[in-house]
């Protein structure tokens, strides 16, 4: 049996990767990918603690988050279309229009 | 043992999927190895007993929102690699690395609390499946309806952000614009 100290590090780590991603990218397209990785190493941390306690709420709380995915997913990708239709680009240099 | 094995294979290939989708330079390189990760993951689902849970990881992640960003990756150039300008690329490294260390302290460190008790306890003789229903459905029947609302809304917009102009070609904006001004001046007069 693995304990759940296993599945909090992967967790963890995987959250990092998300992180480094956000901070790095510069392209909106891989920036939701790097919020996808995030979102997923939180739902395996919550799937483990439930599993440990022997609890359904970390499920539960895993299937809402999903949920929350989905829909900024949807809403997002609409928004980076109407961004390439104005901009004809995706990074964030040439989007970004103030100067600070 | 069977466990073990499992768990270090889809631990040490999420974690190479997912360097690859934060690294690769390529959209396509990038969505496919994502993909390949979110699998993985619902298999460490499927280890945890939570079987619902890793059916819907797969149909929700791998199947809809993934077939969404192939879709959403026409409207952009996926064959080409995408040029970042990277200011200080040591500074983000140093950070990551740094937010690495402070969350494997934080879970590796006894987290174990004495007076934490199962709020939903799994109940006995009864499937996965069931169980999160029976709980969803009494307990989390509130919150389950705010997000199908949430679904509903994110479906419009969805819509209605990505659908207007939809019949135009994007590389004909001018004539687009043409048009579009006959018709106003049309309206006009």
């Amino acid at each position: 049996m693995i304990g759940v100290n296993h599945y909090l590090i992967l967790s963890g780590l995987l959250f990092s990767i998300g992180f480094m991603g956000v901070l790095r990218r510069k392209n909106l397209l891989m920036l939701f990918f790097a919020t996808e990785v995030m979102l997923n190493a939180v739902n395996i941390a919550f799937a483990a603690i439930g599993s440990y306690y022997g609890d359904l709420s970390g499920q539960m709380f895993a299937f809402f988050v999903i949920a929350v995915a989905a829909s900024e997913v949807a809403v997002g990708l609409g928004l980076l279309i109407l961004l390439y239709k104005k901009y004809g680009s995706l990074d964030l240099d040439v989007i970004s229009s103030m100067k600070g | 043992m069977y466990e073990f094995i499992a768990f270090y294979i889809f631990a040490i290939a999420t974690t190479i999927l997912f360097v690859i989708t934060v690294m690769s330079k390529n959209v396509l390189y990038s969505m496919t190895s994502l993909a390949a990760g979110m699998v993985l993951i619902s298999g460490f689902f499927f280890l945890l007993g939570a079987d619902f849970l890793g059916v819907v990881q797969l149909i929700v992640y791998v199947g809809a929102v993934m077939a969404l960003y192939a879709f959403a990756m026409m409207f952009f150039d996926a064959t080409k690699n995408v040029k970042e300008k990277h200011q200080n690329p040591s500074l983000v490294f140093l950070l990551g690395g740094l937010m690495a260390l402070v969350f494997v302290i934080m879970f590796s460190a006894p987290i174990i609390g004495d007076n934490i008790q199962a709020l939903n306890p799994v109940a006995d003789g009864v499937g996965n499946a069931q169980a999160v229903g029976m709980v969803l459905f009494t307990k989390y029947l509130v919150p389950f309806e705010v997000a199908a609302v949430m679904l509903l809304v994110a479906m419009i917009a969805g819509i209605i952000l990505a659908g207007k102009k939809m019949d135009y070609s994007l590389t004909k904006c001018e004539a687009v614009d043409e048009e579009m001004n006959v018709e106003l001046e049309k309206g006009e007069e």
